[in-house]
Formats: structure tokens, C-alpha cells, sequence
């Protein structure tokens, strides 16, 4: 599970590297002719910077993200619910690790990344700063953010870079069972018991906003963005994949009988366009910016891992073996 | 104040409420070891990652919960990143072939041209 809406840094006037032309020709003709870039192939160095960046909050993301989730492990209704809560969540973890791997073959050492994760220089998905309040809550996470993140890797891995998408690929499999489980989680509360349907539109009253906010605000098409789009790192834009995401989610909750709480929220009959309440892109920024409800909690709860762990990590540390980056 | 929160194990934990923005100290870098997969006796082992691990041992602990975890599988090979030979793609070159190479083609040669007119001139 992963979160739209990447953060890419903008470059300011001046401090972007001047590259040679020709090789950067061959480059754009090689992304163009539908090749992949390898680690040990030439690329720009803004290439460089915004995949790093690009992958490691991907990587961020599912490490967070699996934080809101496995807190309901213990607390289970039933034990085939907590073997697959505990599946999930251990995916999740695990997809951390091939994307770490995929940046690191870019240059950066995956302690560096978590050591930006942990002081907070690094971001991850905005959604995963929000609490899961009860089960249900669980199950919408479950089906529609891993559907929106689905949307969002799929996209993503037919990208230019061979191991960001090879990593895709893998990771997407995984996560087709992923919607599956959280859809059936969705499906039982709401054909349930009258508490069990007031729980689960609960927990979508309370997602809905998250949800909406997932892709990232409209992207302003740019330079910047024109270039990240040619050279394949960014896939699409952040309004056609929460189309996307409206056009396959939508009906699917309405058919359960489930109410969104977006009175606008309506598809354009004409344009194939759906139409909603445009959200509020201040709270988005505030709360990525630190100030949301579980920011602190997250960055607590992952830093307090990272310290239980270090003896094991140091008892097993042979100072002779040097760090080698990882071949693809 | 500790941070409190609706996963009574979390509260339990005593976390700081304010965040603690220091960088973790001493940072282990463990290597990195390759890691080849194959689905059934008989097929190819693929290769289909990485892990971080102290040695051997602990990457294939690793690489078994990574990879073969849930995909079918018989057999890991657990190779030092290191060890891995590999050549450059700028040196692609180097594989480019000569294209008049038929003689290392079973379709380069023909002979029932000349059989034939071997067995026209003998048959009279």
C-alpha cells in the first residue's frame, strides 16, 4: 500500500545541473523508444534526485503505513482476520524493503533513508497520519486506499527506471489480494447487523477526506512536471488517477447501500467527469508539514523500533564487511 | 507527559509527546547479498533481489521471508553483492556481433543443393 501524491521538490532557477546535450539526447530518446534506465546507465542528475525521492517516500509509506493497521492486529475480530491482518501488514513491510533496495541503487544507503524518515526530513503518505478508530476503519483502509495505491503503482510501473518497476510489479501482485480482504471486510460490516453498517459508514465518513486527499493536489502543469512526465517518473497526473479511482470505487460503494459525504460528488454524464467538493488542500499541507493527528505517534512509534533493534543489529555487525550497493 | 494513543500497547510504550528530531546514532550498514529463487526442481534459479545481512546465515533468514514467502519455492541461492562480476551497459558494445556469421548456424549450411546435383550427373 502506498500513497499518492509524491512531493517532488521543486528546483529553483540556477542550481539545476547543466547536462551534456548529447547524452542527455540519447537519454530522452531511450525513455522515448520505451527502454528502461539501469543503475549503471547514464542519467541527469534531477533524474537521479527525483526518483530517490520518489522512491524512498514510496518506501516511507508502507513502513508508515503499516503502522494504522497492525495496531488492530491484537484486537482482531476472529482468528482467520488476524492471520490475514497479519499477512498484510507483513506484505507491506516487506514491499518497504524492495523499494528501499530499488533507491538505493540510485545512491543513497537505505540507513540514510530511514534516518530521514525518523528526524522527519522524509515524507511518506499523508493518509497514514490519520488514526484507525475502530475495525472498520481497518477494512476501508484495506480496500480503498491499497485501491488507490494499485491505481497509483500500476501507473508507476511502466516508468522508465528497470528497478522501480521491477519492484512494482512484484509489489502489485501482492496487493491484489490486499483489495480483496479489505473489499470482503467492507462487504461483511455492511450487510451486517444495523451497528455493523453504522460502523463501517463511520469509518468512511471519516476516510473519505484522506481518500480524496491520496493523489495530491492538481498538479499545475508545469515545467517541472513536463519534464518528470517525459522522462517517465511520473506516469500521470494526480487528477486522472483520482478520476480513475472515482470511476472504479464509486458504484462500488454506492452498491452497498453506503452514502459518500460529499453531497457534490456526482459523474457528468456528458464528460465522463466526476464532479466533488475540492478539498482542502491547506489541511493537506498542514498535516504533512507534521501538524495532523497521529504525525507524532508515527515518527515516535518507528524511532522507538529502530532503537530496540539496534543491539541486535550491533551484536551482529562485523566492521570488516563493507556496505556494497545492491545490483538491481 | 508520554503520548497517548488509541492502541493501549502504544500508550504503554511511554513515548515522547514532542518529537525527538536527532539523527540515529551509530548507524549499522550491514552488506548486501543477491538473492537467486527457484520455483520448482528443474527450473532456473532467477534472480529476484536484494536483502541487508551481516552474513550468509542472516540473508537467507531474510531472503526466505522476502521472497519465498509467499510464491512457490525449492531453493534460495544467497549470493555477497560484492562477489557479482558484472560488466558496464557503456561497454555494451563489446557484445555486438560480427552479422556474417552463418557458419555458426545450423541454416548456414545447405547442402541438399548439392547432393542433388550430385545424384542428376551420377544417376545416367
Amino acid at each position: 500500500m502506498y500513497g499518492g501524491g509524491y512531493i517532488f521538490e521543486e528546483t529553483k532557477n540556477g542550481e539545476r545541473t547543466v547536462e551534456d546535450p548529447k547524452r542527455l539526447e540519447d537519454f530522452e530518446a531511450r525513455i522515448q523508444a520505451g527502454e528502461k534506465i539501469e543503475p549503471m546507465d547514464w542519467m541527469p542528475a534531477e533524474y537521479r534526485k527525483q526518483l530517490i525521492r520518489m522512491i524512498e517516500q514510496h518506501a516511507h509509506s508502507e513502513i508508515i503505513g503499516a503502522l494504522p493497521e497492525g495496531t488492530w492486529i491484537t484486537r482482531a475480530p476472529g482468528f482467520r482476520r488476524k492471520l490475514a491482518l497479519m499477512a498484510k501488514v507483513q506484505d507491506e513491510v516487506g514491499h518497504a524493503q524492495l523499494l528501499y533496495s530499488a533507491a538505493e541503487t540510485l545512491g543513497k544507503p537505505r540507513e540514510m533513508m530511514i534516518n530521514d524518515l525518523i528526524t522527519g526530513k522524509s515524507k511518506y503518505s499523508n493518509v497514514f497520519n490519520y488514526p484507525a478508530v475502530t475495525w472498520a476503519d481497518t477494512a476501508v483502509i484495506a480496500w480503498l486506499i491499497d485501491a488507490g495505491a494499485i491505481i497509483n503503482q500500476v501507473a508507476n510501473s511502466k516508468g522508465s527506471y528497470g528497478p522501480y518497476c521491477r519492484a512494482l510489479e512484484r509489489i502489485c501482485m501482492e496487493e491484489s489480494f490486499h483489495l480483496k480482504y479489505g473489499h470482503d471486510n467492507v462487504v461483511f460490516l455492511a450487510t451486517g447487523t444495523p451497528k455493523q453498517r453504522e460502523m463501517v459508514q463511520d469509518a468512511l465518513n471519516r476516510w473519505w477526506k484522506p481518500i480524496m486527499h491520496f493523489f495530491g493536489p492538481s498538479d499545475k502543469i508545469s515545467v517541472h512536471t513536463e519534464t518528470l512526465m517525459r522522462w517517465k517518473v511520473k506516469m500521470a497526473s494526480n487528477d486522472d488517477m483520482r478520476q480513475k479511482f472515482l470511476d472504479m470505487y464509486v458504484p462500488k460503494i454506492w452498491e452497498l447501500g453506503l452514502s459518500i459525504p460529499d453531497q457534490k460528488l456526482k459523474k457528468n454524464e456528458d464528460t465522463g467527469i466526476w464532479d466533488y467538493t475540492e478539498p482542502d488542500w491547506e489541511e493537506f499541507k498542514r498535516v504533512i508539514n507534521g501538524d495532523g493527528p497521529c504525525n507524532k505517534e508515527r515518527l515516535a512509534v518507528r524511532r522507538r523500533a529502530e532503537e530496540k533493534g539496534e543491539w541486535v543489529r550491533k551484536a551482529l555487525m562485523r566492521n570488516a564487511e563493507e556496505y556494497t550497493i545492491p545490483l538491481s | 507527559m508520554s503520548l497517548k494513543s488509541l492502541d493501549p500497547r502504544i500508550t504503554r510504550e511511554g513515548l515522547p509527546e514532542e518529537p525527538d528530531n536527532t539523527p540515529v546514532e551509530n548507524i549499522h550498514h550491514w552488506t548486501t547479498f543477491e538473492v537467486f529463487h527457484q520455483t520448482k526442481k528443474g527450473d532456473r534459479h532467477i534472480h529476484v533481489g536484494s536483502v541487508h545481512a551481516p552474513n550468509h546465515e542472516m540473508a537467507y533468514i531474510l531472503a526466505k521471508e522476502q521472497f519465498a514467502r509467499r510464491a512457490d519455492c525449492v531453493s534460495l541461492w544467497i549470493v555477497k553483492t560484492s562477489d557479482v562480476y558484472q560488466t558496464n551497459y557503456r561497454d555494451e558494445d563489446m557484445y555486438e556481433n560480427n552479422q556474417e556469421k552463418m557458419y555458426r548456424e545450423a541454416g548456414g549450411y545447405k547442402v541438399m543443393e548439392r547432393i542433388n546435383k550430385y545424384r542428376k550427373e551420377h544417376s545416367k
